[in-house]
């Protein structure tokens, strides 16, 4: 069974004045996320990406289609038990420490009495903030706040989490605690499906990604699969700077760097290319299939639509 | 678990007056009435009861409806535009459950803040006094209907709350609170009225609230009692009121976007 079912999910906005004029904010969108799976939702600003959470959180109500998380409906209380949700730059009661944020979450989310404070500790503890829980939140920097926004999505032991921009406001290490907090929720089972338009940051976390441009699905699929269409061509590195004559014919791109010598060339040509370095004694360091990756995949999904815009403009 | 979780919602909402210091406006309270107690005690012979109570209840009256109406706006209206609701309505906490739960947290707040107040009140009554008299008695009752007016009014701006900016709700809220003060000439000046005017001064009337028939004061103030039918009718009223303002919050909310 699914994890999240999204069934033709569309939001139409009514603007202007009147209210008259329509703004589709998502097109009728179909995705399947699947259990224990590590999912990707990949767009630019205004891409549609926040809208679709929020519609599977209930914040926004669809004008068609329908989802299912936990083969539940999107308003079941019970489904909402079971799920935890990171908003975008969220903002939280400053005026409450952070322990008792998350103590009235839990009351919220039906944690039992009895297991509330371990609980809050725990979870204060795994996003890095174990001594801050008496500080009320009005003295919290963005990157803390967010991670007390982490700590009430995961505080309940929800089965799905839906996570907005979770790296928004993070240094790098924060950045990095966020991806490592994200693969261990993975190996407990859980199915993370969380936005992003930091697209390293998909790529080294998500099983499966989807692209999202102006409310529209562009492209869905493994990591792996998207990135791994082989262009016909191997990028050779050597140590050197110097470049066979015989090199320089074949090479599409040709550049040192250091104390090594980097060139693009067809795979056809690859043997030559080798036996060239050999013969002036160069060491070769690596010869790698070029292969897309998942900017340029992105970048290509995004085309078509800024192509038909300017012949719209 | 509906009722717990309606409960944490009012505990909170009282937490955060109180964080935000809304309860300091007892120390502003506690210094009119000592002063008007010990001003009364010298310039008014004979009559300083009748004024400090007219004036202690009316303080409590207007202190009360200015926090009513000055949190009741933002009781919804703020959530939405701090975001701090998406983290609550994404648990299992149903809209409908988060309004009820701020009504309650707001009108528990203000009947703490009466408590304090009447207890103000009872003091400087003694002050100039020197002893209770069993007339005393109906300034509770009068205690009481200003309670009654407080559920009211915190019912309205919560539904004004449910779908309008700040500024607008407060301003649609004042005007309710002094159309209201003044429901029975209203409906004095509808039953004078002729033709078209007559019908929209009655509708106007009845759809107002009826503040009038909740402010006792004068008549406490000179020691007359409140009929037991009064009470019961005038709890009935604000319950119905207040009930269905909540409702239509919870109508409104139900259906809205929080874009």
């Amino acid at each position: 069974m699914a994890a999240i079912d999204i069934l033709g999910l569309a939001k139409t906005y009514s603007v202007g004045f009147w209210r008259k004029k329509p703004k589709c904010a998502l097109q009728p969108l179909h995705l399947s996320v699947e259990a224990g799976e590590i999912f990707g939702f990949l767009g630019p600003n205004g891409a549609g990406k926040t809208t679709t959470l929020k519609l599977l959180m209930g914040l926004v109500f669809p004008s068609a289609g329908s989802a299912r998380i936990l083969g539940m409906e999107i308003n079941d209380p019970q489904m909402k038990a079971r799920i935890g949700f990171l908003p975008e730059q969220p903002y939280f009661y400053d005026y409450l420490t952070a322990t008792e944020l998350l103590e009235y979450y839990a009351q919220l989310s039906g944690v039992a009495a009895k297991e509330r404070s371990r609980k809050v500790s725990e979870v204060l503890a795994r996003v890095g903030l174990p001594d801050v829980g008496g500080m009320q939140l009005r003295k919290f920097s963005k990157g803390m706040l967010q991670r007390v926004g982490i700590a009430q999505a995961i505080l309940h032991d929800p089965q799905v989490l839906f996570f907005d921009e979770p790296m928004s406001g993070l240094d790098p290490i924060g950045r990095r605690e966020v991806r490592d907090l994200m693969e261990q929720l993975k190996q407990q089972g859980k199915t993370v499906f969380f936005s992003t338009h930091i697209l390293s940051d998909a790529e080294s976390l998500c099983d499966r990604v989807a692209i999202i441009h102006l409310g529209e699905l562009r492209g869905v699929g493994a990591v792996a699969d998207l990135t791994s269409s082989v262009q016909g061509q191997v990028e050779v590195v050597w140590q050197g700077n110097l470049v066979p004559a015989s090199l320089k014919a074949f090479a599409t791109e040709c550049h040192g760097t250091g104390d090594t010598t980097r060139a693009v060339v067809p795979e056809a040509n690859q043997d030559a290319v080798i036996d060239a370095l050999r013969r002036e004694r160069l060491r070769i360091v690596s010869v790698i299939p070029v292969r897309t990756s998942l900017e340029e995949y992105f970048v290509l999904k995004l085309k078509p639509s800024e192509a038909a815009a300017g012949v719209r403009s | 678990m509906r009722s717990v979780r309606i409960a944490h919602i009012a505990s909170n909402t009282f937490r955060e007056a109180v964080r935000d210091r809304v309860l300091y406006n007892l120390i502003a309270f506690a210094v009119l009435m000592s002063g008007a107690a010990i001003l009364v005690g010298q310039i008014s012979i004979g009559i300083e009861r009748l004024v400090v109570i007219n004036l202690g209840l009316t303080a409590v009256s207007l202190f009360g409806m200015v926090i009513a109406i000055f949190i009741g706006i933002g009781l919804v209206s703020k959530e939405i535009e701090k975001r701090t609701l998406y983290t609550v309505l994404s648990r299992p906490v149903q809209r409908w459950e988060f309004i009820v739960g701020k009504f309650f947290g707001l009108v528990g707040t203000l009947v703490v803040n009466t408590f304090f107040m009447a207890i103000g009140v009872f003091v400087a009554l003694l002050w100039v006094s020197r002893r209770f008299q069993m007339a005393d008695g109906w300034v509770l009752v009068a205690l009481y209907f200003i309670v009654l007016q407080f559920l009211i009014i915190t019912a309205l701006a919560l539904l004004f709350s449910s779908f309008s900016s700040p500024l607008l709700s407060a301003v649609f809220a004042f005007s309710l609170f002094v159309i209201g003060s003044f429901a029975e000439d209203l409906r004095g000046f509808a039953a004078m009225a002729q033709g078209a005017a007559r019908w929209l001064a009655t509708g106007t009337a009845y759809l107002v609230p009826n503040f009038s028939t909740l402010n006792v004061v004068s008549s406490v103030a000179h020691g007359q009692p409140v009929a037991a039918q009064l009470v019961f009718s005038n709890t009935l009223y604000a319950l119905v009121y207040a009930g269905m303002a909540v409702s239509g919050a919870v109508l409104i909310f139900e259906h809205r976007n929080l874009k």
